[in-house]
């Protein structure tokens, strides 16, 4: 009754493969074909991305100059000209956005994480802030136009970052929250057994521990507003001048130069677009990679 | 076996100049779980008292009231006193904070903070806003955890890239340099090798020259070589829940070699460590 006996001795119902590799076996072959589908397929989802980035570089690198980023657009007809004004328009924006969004952001973050963690408030904000990461961004201009352009009469880079901060603002409180979760219990433990409060213990040893986390959510937040259009076309609309003294008043964006100028039936205006295209996927490239940079210097550190 | 409601044999209460520490937790609860009772201790100024138990038997826990790090866990109730300095810092009026200034904690798995050598040290100087000079103090700690000549050439390389045994004597300097009367030891060497154990355990009678010190250990062997005092912790079943008490406390050489009580004696004896 040695049920191992029956192990003993080979037999022919289970049909154990040939040790050679061969394509005529059907289980190769289909393992093959799927192995060649994903490459297939990953290449296709990647044609996009260089489609447009080689695009960008062919239409709009010839007329990457100097005076590209010193000149105003050009006027209908005219030749030359460039994006400066609305590259510091949109470096201004970016900078108010961020300036109103951070302080907000990685505070609440601080609460989520540490001070009211199972409250019912930090609930609620926790899925307000996941609900806000869906809102369509025209509503969030929407927003901004009832809350700061009507309230002041006119259209201003103000009532644009405030547009930008609350597209801004769940990107940077979740990862906040998540980067000071991170943080070791063995830590705040230590921060406390030294007598630290629980403010010392936040401000000098959860926020500099979660630091790197913190800022890759931030440089992610800057750059997905950096190309935001739709909310800064009736906050900002745009501005054929530099910034003067006057800031509140309409502002050129590099988002909102692309849309006017794409239209645009002079050939001038179209190669301007394509050139602040290319400036603009640059430098929100820019701050990707600087953002995975920054993690990934904080992991070898 | 009869009840082991018993404990008689505690150490007789002393309130003499040479107790730093008098404890007598009487109810211990977490939530609705009762995690200890009737334990009563007298930590003695510089030295050692150790604290020895099977797993569960709540030593920890005793350890963690003596500068209110239980505070943090939810459900967490007190009824007892720890009288320090001629107060109850269980009492309303005691700031918590305050408390773990005075009396210092080194934890199981050394913690070093994510920042420079020099920076984990002078954490706490900072903390209590301390004016003078702070290199010098750095230093003095890190000479009186052993951990000077080692890192004198790195000091602000992060704490984080050295050996497990050097973290621990960092957490230790961290802790001393405020100079805190008490330093309260949960298993600190349960993380570490047997050399760099044997450091520790050699810097912890360096140590008791200035401080006091109460450690718990699940080491009987640990125990035996570094403790003056030892108190023997055991679980309760008999209400079905675990609760953890004093089976009894005295001189480490008594405990060891002629314990009073039956339990003290098959946990000795049980020792294969």
């Amino acid at each position: 009754m040695n049920d191992l006996a029956t192990f003993a001795t080979p037999t022919e119902e289970i049909d154990l493969p040939e040790l050679e590799k061969s394509l005529r076996s059907p289980r190769t072959l289909f393992s093959f074909c799927m192995s060649a589908l994903t490459l297939v397929l990953t290449s296709l989802a990647i044609i996009p991305l260089f489609s447009v980035l080689l695009m960008l570089i062919w239409r709009g690198g010839p007329s990457i100059s100097f005076s590209l980023f010193t000149s105003l657009p050009p006027a209908a007809g005219m030749v030359g000209g460039g994006i400066g004004n609305a590259l510091v328009g949109t470096l201004l924006v970016v900078a108010i956005a961020t300036v109103l969004s951070v302080p907000v952001g990685v505070l609440a973050g601080v609460f989520l994480a540490e001070i009211g963690r199972d409250s019912a408030a930090a609930s609620a904000v926790r899925f307000s802030a996941k609900v806000l990461t869906g809102l369509p961004s025209i509503l969030a201009g929407v927003f901004a136009f009832t809350m700061v352009v009507l309230l002041t009469g006119r259209f201003s880079p103000l009532a644009g970052g405030l547009a930008l901060a609350l597209l801004m603002l769940p990107t940077i409180l979740l990862t906040s929250e998540e980067a000071i979760q991170m943080v070791p219990a063995r830590m705040r433990e230590a921060a406390i057994g030294m007598g630290a409060t629980q403010t010392q213990t936040i401000w000098r040893v959860l926020l500099p521990t979660a630091r790197p986390g913190i800022l890759t959510g931030i440089l992610l937040a800057v750059s997905r507003a950096a190309g935001e259009t739709a909310p800064l076309l009736f906050t900002m609309t745009f501005s054929d001048y530099w910034l003067s003294s006057q800031v509140m008043a309409p502002t050129a964006s590099l988002a909102v130069l692309i849309y006017n100028f794409s239209k645009s039936p002079f050939e001038n205006q179209k190669e301007i677009a394509w050139a602040a295209s290319l400036v603009l996927v640059l430098l929100v490239l820019g701050l990707n990679l600087s953002s995975r940079a920054v993690s990934r210097w904080s992991a070898t550190k | 076996m009869t009840s082991v409601q018993t404990n008689g044999n505690i150490a007789p209460l002393e309130n003499g100049s040479d107790s730093v520490m008098d404890v007598n937790v009487r109810e211990l609860y977490y939530g609705n779980f009762k995690a200890v009772r009737d334990t009563r201790l007298t930590i003695k100024k510089r030295t050692i008292t150790a604290l020895i138990g099977p797993s569960g038997c709540g030593k920890s826990t005793v350890l963690r009231c003596l500068n209110r790090m239980n505070d943090l866990v939810r459900g967490f109730r007190f009824h007892g006193h720890v009288h320090f300095r001629g107060k109850d810092i269980y009492d309303q009026k005691i700031d918590p904070v305050a408390v773990r200034r005075h009396i210092g904690m080194v934890f199981q798995q050394p913690n070093p903070f994510a920042m420079s050598i020099y920076r984990n040290v002078a954490f706490g100087l900072r903390l209590n806003r301390y004016r003078g000079n702070i290199m010098e103090k750095v230093e003095s700690a890190l000479r009186g955890a052993a951990l000077w000549d080692e890192v004198k050439d790195k000091l602000h390389t992060s704490a984080l890239a050295m050996s497990g045994g050097q973290q621990q004597r960092l957490c230790i300097a961290r802790a001393i340099a405020t100079q805190p009367e008490v330093l309260l030891m949960d298993e600190p060497c349960s993380a570490l090798d047997p050399v760099a154990t044997r450091k520790i355990e050699d810097l912890m009678q360096e140590l008791k020259k200035r401080f006091t010190i109460a450690i718990v250990t699940h080491n009987l062997q640990q125990a035996k070589r570094v403790a003056d005092t030892t108190a023997f912790l055991y679980v309760d079943t008999s209400q079905g829940g675990r609760t953890g008490y004093l089976v009894e406390s005295g001189d480490t050489r008594e405990i060891f070699e002629n314990p009073r009580e039956k339990y003290t004696q098959d946990y000795i004896r049980g020792e294969f460590s």
